[in-house]
């Protein structure tokens, strides 16, 4: 059964109700107080996201202060609920303009509650575009389209676009200048072993989209995927191409034309919005290479060494790069020296913290430092040495060495569009065992 | 631009619901307003401001849609308290549900099915007609939901109103969002009925198809999961159906994804063509993946469902174990279901790997992810022999860091790897005794003097380490005491020194006589009288073999795994159990009318054997029997049936002929099975074990649908086949022999006769019966022996093998009417001979397998009591084997 919610509650930190909407009366109006005895005021807050109390199974995630709660009694879609929590929050967040904490849910109650009873009737998640919804569910209520008008002529087509087939995008949009935006975001996610070999490696990139267009315009991408272009390869050489591992897209983008043609044609929604996902786990160019090297010196001393290497183009430059190198608890003192950057160490998260602004490409930084410990009689177990972890952000490089070969808009009135493309790569979980 | 509602959370003084009752009837909008939102505010929090229900009323009839909303969510949650004042609202909505604006027309009758008041439910049929018919697409998607609210509410008024052809007209809708929600309240609507309401043809399966492609993401979801249920007619069509659901894999939607996985799955049961397969599931494993890089939780939902897909298709993501490492940062939830998969991907090709992995969780903080990374070592090492070595290899070393719970929890799966391999790795005993005196925890303690005691031979020093724990036995739990009990008897036995008989005696007596635990004090005292009496027997028994033990990595019951892959994505899935183990409120509205024309018992009987159902389905899980899909009601003979106008207890036509026979034994009584009765009894025919049943249909409604399962049992007695019930009207019957087969689920554990059954049909909850297995049904027919062979066998046979029992009260009257029965049932006889007044018969028969039985009977004819004694080469099954002679006798 597609069910995905009997009840919905959104409770603050401490476990009070900020507001709730119950769906279905298979499940009473106090299970929250369950919810509340048996998991958020005991060990098991945060064991498993899934638990079942009596005769209600219960699903939560925690966004920012907030603990969003579903209650059912039945066999319900948990990956649906899920989705429609998370697709929810990313469209209160839409309304709210941006946070969405115990806060914002308190400012906006009247609001949320006039979604919630929109996005999903009777535990069936319902259409959840922001897009579409800010037709007829407006911020201030006074300016609703129905009042502005005569109440014979509603909004025109709002009810065919929420239930239409481009359920996302809506008509009669008009802009002077035609414009797209194309964002490749990529996160390269690393676990190397402390030998140097790669245990794990892959990209999670995603295409964002940012779209000023008039009208209903058809749009269709090119990349350098060997899927999307196998004929251009061969008849037109166009150099390298990749291979991705897997796709997903956004749900205007024609799948089963996907699956036939291998083209991605889409009418996207207006402003900004992903428009596909991908994931790539051959070939993926590391941006940075770590060498580590840790010497425990007796029982008070230890050394460290790390050594970061840059591997793409000298052209490119890296944002931001952080380094954090764990140290055991006990730390007393440290000193450091480092090519660039600066480091410290910070007490709180238990590591030394290494920051360099700005490292071009085909260099190499390191840093040595020396960490004096406090030698303790309790502390039995051996100090476990969690990984080192890494952030940066690479503009204009693809680790994955994805590129847009094109961008084609076609609308009936034929305008001409401008086309902007970006790439940058930045680091998911970068982690170097040491 | 965000609002600034939390002024309306702010209490006023005393007299606040006077005071608000005074705003909302203010002759001012705004102020009305104002006050509607400071009571939904109080409604939030917790108050209870149901007194204000005629005064929140009277703001519905306003133009104003916010404020209209807010006066339907206040209904909602009070109308169930106020059910005569909710009647004022009806007006009102009845006649939003005609206003110009969709919007509202909409509004009105969502808001009304949620409105769970009977008068006002019936007010509702009206406007729901209408707007199922409505020129508005919002309208009749909404209309569509509201169906299966009512039909939650009151299912006869949806079925005499004849909603549900108007729900079954909106399939063929031409918007896909109401094809979407009228797929999804029929789904739901089908799941509460007994009666078959949304089947599924392959007419409406094709438009379902189709209709996906222009869905929303949730309307994509509930399609394909009413979809799921379908059976196609064959491979072909199964391919068709697969081919168009494979591009749903691409979606960004994870409900998406793992409802067109279900679907795949399904189908792929029928597809035969090898490259298919192997190609969809190649086509699978990206998807599945990336669903890993979602949110935790989703991840959580993920891989709990990728553990059982595992399980089914180990192909699918044999080569992607790498993504199932652990992250440091991962929530232990995801880290420990990624670790359980990680074991059941382990294979020789990456174990190395996988045992560096393993051995990097060991050493991290959370101590229960440690401990699940020591066992999944062991884990691996029980389950590939190749790979053995290296694993325990692996353990020493992290015994080595002595980190207490790292060397307890390898202890523990040491044992086990002992008991896996007998004999290949005991040279490591030494290494695990050094780590003797920092076990703490009694299930590692328990463990290290399981092996001490094992391996008493082979340890030098066995019998101080043994009495080092000596020292503290009264204070030791008990699962410690039983082993240092059970070591230090198996200590002694294999060095009868002077040390160990000292300890002995200690042990014993502790046990015996300062101990309150009944288990340990007779198992003491076996102990005890079997080494006075007879040290050899106490060696056979105490230092008798083990069974091997195997991995248990791929633990879910095959039948158990079929169920839970039909529930990918729900909660099943992520319990690991079947639906009806969770969810109590199984059948609701549809169950309420069927057990209101059942005054008595019925509604008793339904709760007790809901309650019984096994909490994790244990009878239900067993069993590879019956294919869980195919439709064994035959429609063409029932038809006949009544075209001819025959009696309806058919004999399905691929059957042998059922005799009538003598009447079988009722097992489930129709006051249990809500009018549906089953007798049934295994019977031997033709040199096949037929399980003879008899199905009495003493409900209202046709039954249909019937399967069968049986719980692992001693014999692994399983069905051979499909049960071939027809679909049974009410106040007929059927009769059927279901052909059984042997060691298909043998169950572990002492040997029993007790054979557990579930049967279950699409109208009715599983059934759970108990029956006795008749051991005679297993004689094969070519039991019979020469007297040579006869004398052979019983000499070959050592006399311990000889087992015999008295049965004081039977009397064999006619000796040749005796005869004739037993060899009626293959128990031949081979001679005669008189000893004094006595006859003495003798007899031979078969079991499976081929296992001589020789039965020896002493009676004097025509007075009671007989003595009778067996000899075989398995003695342990004498208890059944007297058993079946009683019941042969005695009939």
């Amino acid at each position: 059964m597609p069910v995905a919610a009997s009840a919905v509650y959104f409770l603050n930190l401490r476990g009070d109700v900020l507001i709730n909407r119950l769906y279905r009366d298979d499940v009473g109006g106090n299970m929250v107080d369950a919810f509340r005895t048996h998991i958020m005021q005991t060990k098991e807050l945060g064991t498993c996201p899934v638990r079942q109390i009596g005769g209600c199974s219960f699903f939560y995630m925690r966004i920012s202060n907030v603990y969003i709660v579903i209650v059912v009694s039945t066999n319900a879609n948990v990956a649906c609920a899920f989705k429609f929590v998370v697709e929810a929050v990313a469209l209160f967040k839409s309304y709210f303009g941006g946070a969405f904490d115990e806060d914002a849910i308190r400012n906006n109650f009247v609001l949320i509650y006039e979604l919630l009873d929109e996005i999903m009737d009777f535990g069936y998640p319902q259409n959840l575009s922001a897009e579409i919804l800010k037709l007829y569910i407006t911020q201030e209520g006074v300016r609703s389209p129905f009042l502005s008008k005569p109440a014979d002529k509603p909004v025109p087509n709002a009810t065919l676009q929420v239930t239409g087939a481009v359920g996302w995008r809506r008509e009669g949009l008009v802009y002077k200048k035609n414009e797209v935006f194309l964002d490749i975001v990529e996160s390269v996610n690393l676990l190397m072993s402390s030998k140097g070999s790669v245990l794990r490696c892959d990209v999670t990139g995603k295409i964002l989209m940012k779209c000023f267009l008039s009208g209903m315009p058809d749009l269709k991408l090119g990349l350098n995927d060997k899927l999307f272009n196998f004929f251009l390869n061969i008849f037109f050489n166009y150099g390298k191409t990749i291979e991705l591992d897997d796709v997903t897209f956004h749900q205007c983008v024609n799948l089963t034309r996907f699956n036939s043609e291998k083209t991605v044609s889409f009418v996207p929604p207006d402003g900004e919005f992903e428009l596909m996902k991908y994931r790539i786990t051959e070939g993926v160019n590391l941006p940075f290479k770590v060498l580590p090297t840790i010497k425990e010196l007796g029982r008070t001393r230890m050394e460290v060494n790390v050594k970061v290497k840059s591997t793409f183009i000298e052209k490119l430059f890296a944002l931001g790069v952080v380094v954090k190198i764990p140290v055991p608890k006990q730390t007393a003192k440290t000193s450091f020296t480092v090519t660039s950057g600066r480091a410290k160490y910070n007490a709180s998260i238990d590591s030394l913290v290494w920051k360099i602004r700005k490292f071009p490409g085909q260099t190499e930084a390191t840093l040595s430092a020396e960490v004096e410990l406090i030698s303790t009689m309790t502390e039995k177990k051996s100090w476990t040495r969690p990984p080192i972890q890494m952030e940066f952000q690479v503009p204009m490089f693809t680790a994955s060495g994805l590129r847009v070969r094109f961008l084609k808009v076609w609308e009936k009135s034929g305008y001409n569009t401008v086309e902007w493309v970006r790439y940058i790569t930045k680091a998911g979980s970068y982690e170097i065992r040491c | 631009m965000s609002r600034n509602d939390s002024k309306y959370f702010s209490t006023t003084k005393k007299g606040e619901i006077p005071e608000l009752k005074e705003e909302l009837n203010s002759q001012y909008k705004d102020k009305r307003k104002d006050a509607v939102k400071k009571v939904i505010a109080a409604m939030t929090v917790g108050k209870d401001v149901s007194s204000l229900f005629t005064d929140v009323v009277n703001c519905m009839q306003t133009e104003n849609l916010e404020l209209k909303k807010l006066v339907y969510l206040y209904l909602i949650n009070y109308a169930k308290s106020q059910p005569d004042l909710a009647i004022l609202a009806v007006n009102t909505f009845v006649k939003d549900s005609q206003d110009p604006n969709p919007l509202i027309r909409a509004l009105a009758v969502r808001t009304m099915g949620c409105i769970r008041v009977d008068k006002i439910t019936e007010y509702l049929c009206d406007p729901l007609q209408r707007c199922l018919k409505d020129d508005d697409p919002y309208v009749r998607k909404t209309a569509a939901i509201c169906v299966a609210k009512l039909y939650d509410i009151n299912a006869e008024l949806v079925e005499d109103r004849g909603f549900l052809d108007s729900l079954k007209d909106l399939i063929s809708d031409n918007n896909p969002m109401v094809v979407a929600n009228a797929v999804a309240a029929l789904a739901e609507i089908q799941e509460h009925s007994s009666r078959p309401i949304f089947e599924i043809t392959s007419h409406t399966l094709s438009k379902l198809l189709t209709a996906l492609n222009e869905c929303t993401e949730w309307g994509q979801v509930f399609i394909l999961d009413a979809l799921s249920r379908y059976k196609a007619a064959d491979a072909r069509e199964a391919e068709n159906i697969v081919e168009r659901v494979t591009p749903r894999l691409q979606h960004a939607n994870c409900a998406v994804v793992l409802s067109a996985v279900k679907m795949i799955l399904q189908q792929m049961e029928l597809i035969t063509s090898t490259d298919v397969v192997r190609n969809l599931c190649k086509k699978m494993a990206p998807p599945l993946v990336t669903l890993l890089s979602a949110e935790p939780e989703i991840q959580y939902v993920a891989l709990r469902n990728i553990n059982l897909i595992v399980q089914r298709r180990p192909t699918i993501l044999a080569h992607e174990i790498k993504v199932f490492f652990c992250k440091y940062n991962d929530p232990i939830y995801v880290k420990m279901e990624k670790l359980e998969i990680m074991i059941k991907l382990a294979s020789d090709r990456n174990i190395d790997q996988v045992l560096l992995e393993f051995k990097e969780y060991a050493t991290e903080v959370d101590v229960d992810f440690v401990r699940k990374a020591v066992r999944a070592i062991g884990r691996c090492a029980i389950k590939l022999e190749r790979a053995a070595e290296r694993c325990i290899s692996v353990l020493l070393e992290l015994i080595k860091i002595k980190v207490n719970y790292v060397v307890q929890e390898a202890i523990i799966v040491i044992k086990d790897i002992f008991r896996r391999y007998p004999n290949t790795y005991e040279s490591i005993i030494a290494t695990l005794c050094e780590s003797l005196d920092t076990l703490d925890e009694p299930e590692a303690k328990a463990c290290m003097i399981w092996i001490i005691g094992e391996y008493a031979e082979r340890i030098d020093n066995a019998d101080e380490l043994l009495e080092s724990f000596l020292e503290s036995f009264p204070e030791e739990p008990a699962q410690v005491q039983l082993q240092l009990l059970t070591a230090t008897v198996k200590l002694f036995l294999k060095k009868p020194t002077e040390g160990p008989q000292q300890m002995i005696q200690v042990v014993l007596n502790n046990a015996t006589m300062e101990t309150d635990n009944p288990d340990l004090r007779d198992r003491a005292y076996i102990y005890w009288r079997l080494l006075s009496t007879d040290p050899e027997a106490a060696k056979d028994v105490v230092l008798a073999e083990k069974p091997v033990i195997t991995d248990d990595s791929n633990q879910l019951d095959s039948s158990l795994l079929d169920e839970l892959l039909v529930n990918i994505a729900t909660l099943s899935s992520v319990y690991h159990k079947p639906p009806d183990a969770f969810v109590t409120r199984a059948h609701t509205s549809a169950q309420k009318a069927e057990d209101e024309e059942y005054p008595e018992g019925s509604e008793t009987a339904y709760s007790e054997s809901s309650s019984a159902n096994p909490a994790n389905g244990a009878v239900s899980t067993s069993a590879s029997v019956a294919p869980p899909s195919p439709p064994p009601a035959v429609p063409v003979p029932d038809l006949l049936g009544d075209l001819m106008g025959m009696d309806n207890s058919l004999v399905p036509t691929d059957e042998p002929a059922t005799p009538a026979g003598p009447p079988l034994p009722i097992l489930l009584p129709a006051s249990t099975g809500q009018g549906l009765q089953i007798s049934a009894q295994l019977t031997r025919r033709d040199g096949q074990v037929f399980y003879s049943m008899l199905f009495e249909n003493n409900t209202q409604v046709p039954l249909d649908g019937f399967m069968i399962q049986f719980n692992k049992n001693t014999f692994g007695l399983a069905a051979g086949g499909p049960l071939q019930v027809p679909q049974l009207q009410p106040g007929t019957s059927a009769r059927t022999l279901l052909p059984m087969v042997m060691f298909q689920n043998m169950s572990q554990g002492p040997p029993n006769s007790l054979l557990q059954v579930a049967v279950k049909n699409n109208q009715q909850p599983v059934w759970y019966f108990n029956d006795k297995i008749p051991f005679h049904v297993f004689f094969t027919e070519d039991g019979k022996m020469e007297r040579s062979a006869f004398l052979e066998t019983w000499r070959s046979l050592p006399d311990s093998n000889e087992v015999s029992k008295d049965f004081p009260a039977i009397v064999i009257g006619s000796v040749d009417a005796t005869l004739e029965r037993l060899a009626a049932s293959n128990v031949f006889f081979i001679a005669k001979r008189k000893n004094a007044n006595q006859d003495v018969f003798y007899f031979s028969a078969k079991m499976p397998r081929g296992i001589p039985l020789l039965i020896e009977l002493t009676t004097v004819v025509g007075s009671p009591g007989v003595k009778s004694a067996i000899k075989t080469p398995s003695p342990e099954m004498s208890a059944f084997l007297f058993e079946a002679i009683e019941t042969l006798l005695k009939s």
